[in-house]
């Protein structure tokens, strides 16, 4: 079985360019089975759904979208395994771009739109940084020049990344994806995260509504950097 | 160089009327068909040089043989400046830091900025300055940037233009830029003569190409008084931008 952890910054088409590999995945007589993470709603377990493949939701709710994701992994995997899936698509929620929900034997994607403009690649952190491929979407509403700076910057914080430039509308790109997914490992034994998530737990974490500085515990970040441990 | 475009699928997955169709260096070639006939998409094929892998399946080769993978996907090495139908640029950032940037990813040197500045003004009666915002030029300040960027920082043996009329510069100045010498040009146009200046254009229609014209020595004869049309009109429509009151009783044709 193979694992595809899809992440992305919110509205950059993931949804789209995976229903487009879908296809391609079919094509190439691959069975996918997929799980979409959302935080609170979501109905693209019925759009996905048309496609003819498994498909479950996961509503993260209080936790963490990334967390949870993280969190229900071998239950994913287990899941799609009894569906007789070849390949589990994992889609995230996409929220914190701090976490990087990306197991190390998974086939990390991480998708971004070219129109959030040529700094976001800089933003982004271990999300872009630590992704195997990357997935370029809405370059068709830019010019060539706006595209290829945005790939230059996306290179400059991720050297060895693989970049696809897709188009969720069109499908251009999605079978590309197909064919690295098709040539990735698969997954067996234990599995580490590419990327630390968050310091600490901190009291805002476990649902203090409080907004003064007086009520919280944790590991804090100040304005200016400063980082303490603030507690017994 | 000769590019060979193999005919894939059209809209509904029959396959293109023109198999295979082979566009020397020196050629220019036009692209033409109603709205949603999949003239931006063969653009978009020839820009990524399609192995078979787009939704129309077509193949885009070069001298005979696919490109190599570098080819495609490394802006230093693709042999493909592309103008697209785009009238504005999204990056917040100035023009000289836009340049330079695109300059370092084709592997060009950034001091060609004023020469980029020289040749953006020849295009635009509204200068453009190196610390103007990208986002606040005007859309014919943003396609004559677009062209003179293309002409000097992408300079490629290979130029697509999907449609450069109705951009608010001079046309057949930006055509004559673009497709400088010995280059393969393919322009998307809807505008006569434009159409008539290229020397063959392929015919779109539900997502494939259905046939390849030959531009006639008629048509070609027409062209000479159709530029003067033109350029009337172009005068006209800049009386009219001036604010004038236009004198001529009769259109001439």
């Amino acid at each position: 079985m193979k694992m595809v952890v899809i992440a992305g910054t919110p509205g950059s088409g993931k949804t789209s360019v995976m229903m487009h590999t879908v296809k391609n995945l079919q094509e190439l007589g691959i069975s996918p089975a997929v799980v979409k993470i959302d935080c609170l709603w979501t109905e693209d377990d019925v759009r996905i759904g048309r496609l003819g493949v498994p498909v479950r939701v996961g509503l993260a709710r209080d936790m963490c979208p990334d967390h949870y994701s993280i969190y229900n992994t071998e239950e994913m995997i287990s899941w799609a395994s009894s569906q007789g899936a070849d390949v589990l698509l994992n889609e995230t929620a996409g929220l914190c771009l701090r976490c990087a929900p990306y197991p190390d034997r998974s086939l990390a994607v991480c998708v971004i739109d070219v129109t959030s403009g040529p700094n976001t690649p800089l933003k982004i952190g271990p999300l872009l940084t630590t992704a195997d491929v990357v997935v370029a979407t809405k370059g068709d509403l830019v010019s060539q020049a706006e595209r290829e700076v945005f790939r230059e910057r996306v290179v400059e914080v991720n050297p060895k990344c693989r970049i696809v430039e897709a188009n969720g509308l069109t499908g251009k790109g999605s079978i590309e994806l197909a064919d690295l997914i098709k040539d990735s490992s698969d997954i067996d034994g234990e599995m580490l995260l590419r990327h630390n998530p968050p310091l600490a737990v901190c009291t805002l974490c476990t649902g203090e509504l409080r907004v003064s500085k007086k009520h919280h515990r944790g590991v804090l970040r100040h304005l200016d950097g400063f980082t303490e441990y603030v507690g017994e | 160089m000769i590019i060979t475009i193999k005919g894939g699928l059209d809209k509904d997955g029959v396959p293109e009327c023109v198999r295979s169709i082979d566009i020397s260096s020196g050629e220019v070639i036009g692209i033409v068909g109603p709205t949603g006939s999949g003239k931006s998409s063969l653009i978009s094929d020839l820009e990524q040089f399609a192995q078979g892998d787009t939704p129309s399946r077509r193949y885009v080769l070069i001298d005979g043989s696919p490109p190599e993978t570098g080819m495609r996907h490394d802006p230093r090495r693709k042999p493909v400046a592309q103008l697209s139908q785009n009238m504005h640029f999204l990056a917040d950032m100035s023009v000289s830091d836009f340049i330079h940037m695109h300059a370092r990813s084709r592997g060009r040197d950034p001091r060609l900025l004023s020469k980029v500045l020289e040749i953006t003004n020849t295009l635009t009666g509204e200068p453009v300055h190196g610390d103007d915002n990208l986002t606040e030029l005007s859309g014919g300040q943003s396609r004559a940037l677009m062209v003179a960027d293309i002409a000097v920082i992408s300079d490629s043996p290979i130029v697509l233009i999907d449609e450069i009329e109705n951009a608010g510069i001079k046309k057949k100045e930006a055509l004559r830029l673009l497709s400088g010498e010995g280059k393969i040009v393919l322009v998307v146009t809807h505008d006569p003569l434009l159409a008539l200046m290229t020397e063959r254009r392929i015919v779109m229609r539900n997502g494939g190409m259905v046939k390849v014209i030959k531009t006639t020595d008629e048509e070609r004869r027409f062209c000479d008084s159709l530029f003067r049309v033109d350029t009337w009109l172009l005068s006209l429509r800049e009386s009219i931008r001036r604010g004038e009151v236009l004198s001529a009783t009769e259109a001439v044709i």
